[in-house]
């Protein structure tokens, strides 16, 4: 293996400021949240059909 | 001095037989494992098969040097399936579940390509399996830790330390970082498997894991779990190695978890090797911590020091990251895996500015965030209780390896290697690690080979008696030391005799 050594610069200082709240649904906010709408979309489709019967039957036995 | 770590991952897949009834959890991974190695022998006409050598084994040895009264060292089950692969990695059946070990990697990110090229294996063997199966079976094989229902199987991390650190040393430090590192190793689980809890006390949590460990250290691994693991069975030279056998883990989708997991704790453990750590975090309760963590999803929850002060798993992981900023700078990086250590320090830093800053902008990067995301959406869109059926299935099939079935594998979540690495890591051996001799001699010569562990191969070369060739140091037999060999060599019987000229 390499015996690379890395400089590296200093630990940045931790950001400590909080960031304000937006008031209203941003545009970002929309989009992120159709893009959540479209992926439970996709899990509905692909979810087993009976969920508690599928939950109920996936028994293990203990590993380690 | 810190050693380099040589790392491995052995994860138990939990395993089901659909359209089955009754599934028997022992037959259905010894014929997932099965029908793995027959396609490869149809596809590789001389590929043998080569058992395990269990001539070494010895998983009772306790680090701590004794065998409290009432520990119960593992058993090992040599009937069952058992194979070693031309990657140098392990494909076995282990408390009725399916284990893929690793090959012996040099850095986190060799790492995170030979559990990923794991996956594509279990992947390939189902789909082997499918075709064996009458219509309408398959079995279903998901990569996590737990049914829901108070069984647990693990995902175990294996980093090679000196032997001179003193133990106690190692268990004052590595509780604490395996306490707070849950905040970015978790993969996330609806409800609890404790004892008195429902889903009522906990809706979700960061990890599959914490609801299963009841002691602080010791020897078991499958009832009273300790959060560190005593087991003292190097697969190397015991005078100068030990093999810190990591238990406290989740089996993680994401690369970046698996990467971060990885890399952050071959930091801690380099820096006690080096003493490099300043205080230890002593925890008034490692065990109430472990849970602690992993059920606040605010990440702010203070936990008791035993001087009395507190201090969040946030808070413990900035000093940890800190120093081993300095570490690097100050100590190199030969130990904690070379230049892929600077990228453990950017991403660690980063997951933590941003755990800080709102956890949620990790859901492309952490599984307990991505994993949360969904079924929280889930529920508010469906209105649904927390504890509802439908939101455990998606927690189930988050980790399920069917490409089609797969939840995780819909999110797109950032990878850190490619798929090219990934493909090559099924069948080649790191080049970096001893696993490049194991693997190589198993791809050349497999039909030659009668049996192979971490730390031997055995020779039969058609003189007896059998020989059996040594490999103690799991940094020798490098591509680096041994690729001009097996170039010169035509057969193991010239390869045996120029490693016996060589000593």
């Amino acid at each position: 293996m390499a015996e690379q050594e890395q400089v590296r610069k200093q630990a940045p200082v931790r950001r400590e400021e909080t960031v304000e709240e937006t008031p209203a649904v941003s545009e970002q906010g929309e989009k992120i949240k159709a893009e959540l709408d479209d992926l439970l979309d996709e899990i509905d489709s692909v979810l087993e059909t009976n969920a508690e019967d599928f939950v109920k039957s996936y028994i293990q036995k203990g590993g380690q | 001095m810190a050693i380099p770590k040589t790392l491995g991952i052995e994860t138990e897949y939990g395993i089901f037989l659909r359209g089955a009834g009754e599934s028997n959890p022992i037959a259905a991974s010894s014929m997932l494992i099965n029908a793995y190695l027959h396609d490869l022998a149809t596809a590789n006409d001389h590929q043998a098969k080569v058992g395990w050598d269990f001539e070494d084994e010895s998983p009772g040895n306790d680090a701590r040097g004794f065998a409290p009264l009432g520990s119960r060292p593992p058993d090992i089950e040599t009937h069952l399936v058992n194979a070693v692969l031309t990657n140098g990695a392990r494909y076995y059946v282990d408390h009725a579940h399916p284990e893929l070990s690793t090959p012996e990697c040099a850095d986190p990110l060799s790492i995170v390509q030979y559990d990923r090229a794991a996956e594509l294996i279990v992947e390939r063997s189902m789909r082997a399996a499918r075709r064996m199966l009458p219509p309408g079976q398959e079995l279903v094989v998901y990569k996590n830790n737990s049914d829901g229902k108070g069984n647990s199987y693990g995902c175990h991390e294996n980093y090679l330390m000196e032997r001179q650190t003193p133990f106690g040393r190692i268990v004052a430090h590595a509780t604490s970082h395996f306490v707070s590192r849950q905040i970015f190793t978790g993969s996330g689980k609806t409800g609890t498997e404790a004892k008195g809890l429902t889903a009522r006390d906990v809706p979700y949590q960061l990890t599959q894991r914490a609801d299963f460990f009841e002691e602080e250290v010791g020897l078991e691994t499958t009832l009273k779990r300790p959060i560190i693991n005593t087991r003292d069975e190097p697969h190397a030279d015991a005078t100068k190695y030990r093999r810190l056998h990591v238990i406290v883990g989740d089996a993680n989708m994401s690369e970046v978890a698996t990467f971060l997991k990885v890399g952050t704790t071959t930091f801690i453990l380099s820096m006690i090797e080096d003493d490099f750590l300043p205080r230890g975090f002593a925890l008034e309760s490692p065990v109430q911590a472990m849970r602690q963590v992993s059920y606040d999803l605010t990440l702010r929850k203070p936990l008791r020091l035993l001087d009395g002060s507190t201090v969040t798993a946030l808070d413990m992981q900035w000093e940890l990251y800190e120093r081993a900023s300095k570490y690097a700078s100050e100590r190199g990086t030969s130990a904690v895996g070379g230049p892929v250590a600077g990228q453990v320090l950017e991403r660690w830093e980063a997951v933590l500015t941003q755990l800080e800053d709102d956890p949620m902008e990790l859901a492309d990067q952490l599984d307990w965030v991505a994993k949360y995301r969904l079924v929280e959406g889930y529920r508010e869109r469906n209105g649904l209780d927390w504890g509802d059926p439908r939101l455990t299935a998606i927690d189930l099939q988050y980790h399920d390896l069917r490409p089609e079935k797969s939840i995780f594998r819909k999110l797109g979540m950032q990878t850190m290697v490619t798929q090219a690495e990934i493909e090559f890591a099924t069948v080649n051996p790191p080049r970096d690690t001893r696993a490049y001799f194991r693997g190589e001699c198993l791809r050349r010569w497999s039909d030659q080979i009668v049996a192979a562990n971490w730390d031997s191969l055995v020779f039969d070369i058609g003189t007896e008696p059998l020989r059996r060739v040594p490999m103690m140091e799991p940094l020798r037999g490098t591509a680096d030391h041994v690729a001009t060999l097996f170039e010169e060599c035509a057969t193991p019987k010239e390869l045996l005799d120029r490693l016996a000229i060589g000593g």
